[in-house]
């Protein structure tokens, strides 16, 4: 399993509810269920990856977290998880209330814009970046809101959301995140983990 | 309907008290069952029919000489396999096929019931048809699947016996039956008592029989069924053996022909007055409605597992209707799956061969059942 998803699970209570946004094959999905709760939920985009999530016994509800999430009620879950998807999404700020309306808490990854390869990228090749994280070329990215670490603390602060706690990964290494080191972090890792609370 | 002798029968004595007002006692339901009951008693399946379903699900049909309307997903091996559950499916009350409905013989009179048998709905049709589970001393299915009238039976089953089921599959449904789905049964309705065969209801004591209209009923209907691309990939223009158009009202297209032949086959097999109660029944439906408009109240006690299923090409129960059910159910935090099959094959998608439809039914169900074992143990 991915590092980052070893992190996130760390985050997560026993016992707890769940909802995975953009839950994928549901990895995550499938090692919470098997180490942390039984109450958990995914909502996916892709049809046949929800095909796969329900073979596997995940309860997965096929749909979008632009359009979907409106269906759930206020704080019907402790935890609403959103990994590496949020510079995806046509309005992420709508987003990020929606998680934090459905969710009481939500736990958000972010790749980092601001990782000293992507900026060395554009500072000498002049072309948008392209990395291990950041595979594809300007013209096909899914990516349409890129930002940095700085820039999400920065939402964060503007939008008073409460960020309960935040780590960073570098080559995955789990590293402490705060506004303290944030400078360096924000050059050095290639992405970000918020618990974030309204 | 001769052959009916093969298909298994039993006489509900308990008074049942149906919607309209009415209470019938002492009334037949005519069920098949595939596979074996296991010792535990777990691994029951209740399958719901459609509209013009029956109890003969799977194997030949003794009536029509053909394959069970869902031979692709229940048989030995299949989606809902044999090897593995046993499955109880039953025709409806309103049906055809050997269970109380309007061409049951009244003992009274010896002629057929007719017009004269009570105005049914879904949730009477679920309530008969829980009877048996009592039969067959069953505790607690594992689940209930259906798709069509047959999903919006799965919804009244677990919303009238919350805790009678651990899955339950509503198959490109709906929780309301929408004006236009009430349109479409009202047209075939009215081709029915445009026949003058109809003779209002009592054709048979008048030896005649409506099948120009119930065959009317039947094409309109089934084109219902199909999508316009999936029309336009197997018809198209083509033109029915023959070379030119003929400049007459012969079956000059291909498509023409197949509902014609649609519509023959049809009257061999279904009663008229059948097609217009249970039509009725249909469009009466309206889950929402029995609890003062709020769907999600009517799964407020379910303990089951939902899996809901649309496709892309269904027109006549949409995915935005299916989705509707699934908003209900989370909005109580129910257990609710969710998706939407991409087909060409419109409605009928979920009766005929379309893989990742039944890869999909065949390991939810697989997958659990063996959960829900391991948690018992």
């Amino acid at each position: 399993m991915k590092k980052e998803f070893k992190v996130i699970s760390e985050l997560i209570l026993k016992n707890s509810k769940v909802l995975d946004v953009g839950c994928g094959d549901g990895e995550l999905m499938k090692f919470l269920k098997d180490n942390k709760t039984s109450q958990i939920r995914g909502l996916e985009i892709s049809k046949n990856r929800v095909q796969n999530c329900l073979s596997k016994g995940l309860t997965v509800i096929e749909g979008n977290a632009e359009n979907d999430l409106k269906q759930f009620p206020d704080n019907s879950f402790d935890f609403v998880i959103l990994s590496q998807t949020l510079q995806a999404f046509l309005d992420p700020e709508k987003v990020i209330s929606e998680l934090l309306r459905v969710g009481k808490k939500a736990i958000v990854t972010i790749p980092n814009f601001g990782y000293w390869k992507v900026r060395l990228n554009l500072l000498i090749k002049g072309t948008m970046p392209v990395t291990e994280n950041l595979p594809n070329e300007w013209y096909n990215t899914p990516n349409l809101h890129m930002c940095t670490l700085r820039d999400f603390f920065n939402f964060c602060s503007k939008r008073e959301i409460k960020i309960f706690r935040s780590l960073a990964l570098k080559n995955d290494k789990t590293l402490n995140l705060s506004d303290k080191n944030l400078a360096w972090r924000n050059l050095e890792s290639q992405l970000g983990i918020f618990l974030i609370e309204k | 309907m001769n052959n009916l002798k093969q298909s298994k029968n039993i006489i509900l004595t308990n008074p049942q008290k149906l919607d309209c007002g009415k209470e019938i006692s002492n009334f037949p339901i005519s069920y098949e069952t595939y596979g074996t009951l296991n010792e535990k008693k777990d691994n029951a399946i209740l399958v719901f029919h459609a509209l013009t379903g029956d109890q003969f699900a799977s194997g030949k049909n003794p009536i029509t000489n053909k394959d069970g309307w869902w031979s692709y997903a229940l048989g030995s091996g299949k989606a809902i396999d044999t090897e593995k559950f046993f499955v109880i499916c039953a025709n409806v009350i309103g049906g055809c096929m050997g269970s109380y409905g309007p061409s049951t013989i009244d003992e009274e009179t010896g002629k057929p019931i007719g017009t004269n048998f009570p105005v049914i709905t879904i949730n009477d049709m679920v309530n008969a048809q829980y009877n048996l589970l009592e039969h067959f001393k069953i505790d607690k299915l594992f689940a209930v699947i259906g798709g069509s009238m047959g999903g919006m039976q799965v919804l009244q089953f677990v919303s009238n016996f919350p805790d009678k089921a651990h899955i339950a599959i509503p198959i490109a449904c709906t929780s309301s039956h929408s004006a236009q789905n009430i349109a479409f049964n009202e047209l075939g309705r009215q081709a029915i008592l445009a026949d003058t065969n109809w003779k209002n209801g009592l054709y048979e004591q008048n030896k005649t029989s409506p099948d120009k209209g119930l065959a009317i009923a039947r094409m309109a209907a089934h084109i219902t069924y199909l999508s316009k691309k999936g029309l336009q990939e197997k018809f198209g223009r083509k033109l029915q053996e023959r070379d030119d158009l003929k400049f007459s009202f012969d079956a000059d297209f291909q498509i023409e022909s197949y509902l014609r032949y649609q519509g023959s086959v049809f009257v061999d097999r279904f009663d008229a007055n059948s097609y217009l109660y249970i039509t009725r029944a249909m469009d009466y439906f309206d889950l929402s409605k029995q609890f003062n408009g709020n769907l999600s109240a009517a799964f407020s006690k379910t303990t089951s597992k939902f899996f809901v299923i649309s496709f892309t090409s269904d027109w006549l129960y949409p995915t935005a209707e299916n989705r509707e059910i699934v908003i209900a159910l989370n909005a109580i935090g129910a257990d609710v799956g969710f998706v939407e099959i991409e087909s060409d094959k419109g409605h009928d998608s979920f009766l005929l061969n379309v893989p990742e439809f039944l890869d999909t039914l065949g390991n939810y169900l697989k997958t659990n059942y063996k959960t829900i074992n391991e948690k018992r143990i």
